[in-house]
């Protein structure tokens, strides 16, 4: 169990809800298993007690094999601190949306941020924050990035698995209908009229809403070189409403680059993205 | 001749045989490919309003089990599957066991297969198994097959069977075939045997010998289709068209509106493309390939060293008619479109595979007309 020739993992916490972490918690067939052939070294949501070796800091110490970021990078801190886990790192992997383009918090690229501190907060005084919310990619090299908001559990360990096999994970690119297709579900956008994000969002969810009857809300992010033109025109003709489909778009992954300023919209019902130097 | 009581008899005594019935059925707002285990489940009262991206249930008063067209999936999802395991491989011992997965599959028996869809079966057969490398799995599920077509007369607003000349009479290749009369004389199935084992089990139905009336009312109803698909392809060679056509402009236009989704790949009954996985194991001492769909449309699929080299959606969706329509007779000897009307249904941007053939075909007429 212990034999020192295990690679270590090392998990961490950005701007984020702490969702995509938990699943690595909740794979609770696999994690025996998991610990067989990884040392878990790094892991703040999982300790009770400081590890001898690996003190609870938010920063460790490392080196680790393989580190898994999630959250996106808000504080001035943040942007040390991705760095420095960098290069303790031989292998970094985003999990999740925050991580990957931003999260929900990544709205904040649309708006003033100076304004939510004085609205949202008695002593705006004591927050220190970025003007924007960015993935992990804008501030360091990655090695791999995991949809989803949260991530799929069969992806996870699909990555992990891949990583101890020193093999390419096997996380197809391809669009959420080709899922709704494989697992046989009836299109509720052709045969219902729901309006469905599913032609344009990133494959790996398994096609869970549509299977459900519900619209795909695009939280695994765009597909590589989305034509959001021609699905806005079917969102509109499936009845959402010009600021709903800017909603829709702007939720998890709002800061993707695909999705830019959203087009087909009236120039009111959008905003201006961030300049790009300030996105990355 | 038989009677609705007739087509359950023939449920039963093809289950009897140790058939896995597969038919239409109503489900998620939709007529889907379903295990039947009785014919109470086919879609009595049933028919659908068709058109492009835009499907529809509709109850009809006359009770009617086959009439409507095509739905969401086809026969494929049974012969050719979207997932196979196509093997396994342990290490023990420091030594690699690789087996093959030859698991039996079931023995299908489709009720309901239109003529446009026997006619895509025979292209898969061609494909998949003709040529010097046979696939097992299609093969395997495809030999034990039992077909009972069903001739057409009611063709959906997207049908073109006609274009195509694969409809709305059955074509040869079936077990069985019905033809559904509803009038005032009875709710009534013409069923005729199309190989030995048919008629071995058309003599196990207690049916009554269709009187010439019957036939020649089956025959006016599958006629009167002919004259009311809904959809026509322009009436020239396709083939020379999608030649002639590779650098028209209407290629920018449709890849303006299509998503590059893969829907419409991936509900025609011809199209074949698939991918392999490997996958393994946390302690990586099991291994296995899966087989599983894929499509042209998707980047992936002709990703090599260097990007993919159909990286614009104008060149994935020319590829995809142009084989479709064209060069399917250089590698298949017919054309790979059955005129079933799927991609045109399941299309979530409406592209319209008759509409746009129609569009290349007025851009070579207008280039004849202009002067050079």
């Amino acid at each position: 169990m212990d034999s020192d020739d295990r690679p270590s993992l090392a998990v961490w916490k950005f701007a984020s809800c702490d969702g995509c972490q938990l699943t690595l918690l909740d794979c609770e067939d696999e994690l025996l298993p998991l610990t067989g052939r990884l040392r878990i070294a790094h892991f703040l949501e999982m300790s009770t007690a400081e590890d001898a070796r690996e003190p609870a800091t938010l920063a460790g110490t490392g080196p680790y094999d393989l580190s898994l970021v999630e959250g996106s990078v808000t504080t001035a801190e943040d942007v040390r601190r991705v760095h420095h886990i960098r290069r303790i790192s031989r292998r970094l992997v985003t999990i999740g949306a925050c991580a990957t383009a931003g999260g929900v918090q990544g709205l904040r690229n649309f708006a003033d941020v100076e304004e939510f501190r004085a609205a949202v907060y008695a002593s705006p005084e004591y927050i220190a924050t970025l003007a924007t919310s960015t993935p992990i990619s804008a501030h360091v090299p990655v090695d791999f990035e995991l949809r989803g908001c949260p991530i799929d559990r069969g992806q996870l360990l699909e990555v992990i698995t891949a990583f101890l096999a020193g093999r390419k994970p096997n996380i197809p690119g391809h669009s959420v209908c080709f899922e709704c297709k494989r697992r046989g579900t009836t299109c509720i956008t052709v045969a219902r009229g729901v309006p469905c994000l599913g032609p344009v969002t990133h494959a790996g969810c398994g096609a869970l809403c549509p299977a459900y009857g519900r619209g795909c809300y695009g939280c695994f992010g765009p597909v590589a070189h989305p034509n959001l033109e021609s699905m806005v025109r079917q969102l509109r003709h499936d009845g959402m409403a010009g600021r709903d489909i800017v909603r829709v778009f702007r939720t998890f992954n709002a800061a993707s680059p695909e999705y830019g300023p959203v087009p087909g919209l009236a120039a009111q019902e959008s905003t201006e993205p961030p300049a790009e130097e300030e996105r990355r | 001749m038989i009677g609705t009581d007739g087509l359950a008899a023939l449920v039963d005594v093809l289950r009897a045989r140790g058939y896995t019935v597969v038919g239409p059925t109503v489900r998620d707002g939709a007529i889907v490919l379903a295990e039947l285990e009785s014919a109470a489940q086919l879609p009595y009262g049933w028919g659908v309003d068709l058109d492009a991206g835009q499907y529809r249930l509709r109850s009809r008063t006359d009770g009617a089990a086959f009439a409507n067209a095509a739905g969401p999936q086809s026969w494929k999802t049974f012969l050719h599957p979207a997932r196979v395991r196509q093997w396994t491989a342990e290490r023990a011992g420091g030594e690699l066991v690789i087996e093959a997965d030859d698991t039996t599959p079931p023995r299908f028996a489709f009720l309901g297969v239109r003529s446009c869809d026997l006619r895509a079966i025979a292209v898969q057969d061609r494909v998949l198994t003709a040529g010097p490398h046979r696939d097992p799995v299609y093969g395997g599920r495809r030999s034990g097959a039992f077909l009972v077509a069903v001739e057409c007369t009611e063709p959906g607003g997207t049908c073109f069977c006609v274009s195509m000349g694969t409809g709305p009479a059955a074509g040869p290749g079936y077990d069985l075939v019905l033809t559904e009369l509803v009038d005032d004389e009875g709710h009534r199935f013409w069923i005729r045997g199309g190989s030995a084992e048919g008629a071995e089990i058309l003599a196990e139905l207690s049916g009554e010998p269709a009187s010439e009336a019957v036939c020649r009312a089956a025959t006016g109803a599958v006629a009167a289709a002919a004259e009311r698909m809904g959809r026509t392809m322009p009436d020239t060679d396709l083939r020379r068209l999608m030649a002639r056509t590779l650098e028209a402009p209407r290629w920018d236009d449709v890849a303006s509106r299509c998503l590059t989704c893969g829907n419409c790949t991936m509900v025609c009954p011809t199209c074949f493309c698939t991918t392999t996985e490997d996958v393994t194991d946390l302690t990586g001492d099991h291994a296995e390939r899966w087989r599983v769909w894929d499509v042209c449309f998707d980047l992936d699929f002709s990703y090599l060293p260097g990007g993919p080299v159909r990286a614009s959606p104008r060149s994935r969706y020319r590829q995809w008619l142009t084989h479709k329509l064209g060069t399917w007779y250089d590698q298949f000897g017919s054309s790979g479109c059955v005129g079933c009307g799927r991609c045109v249904v399941w299309c979530p941007v409406a592209i319209d595979i008759t509409e746009e053939a129609a569009a290349l075909y007025d851009w070579t007429r207008r280039a004849e007309e202009e002067p050079r």
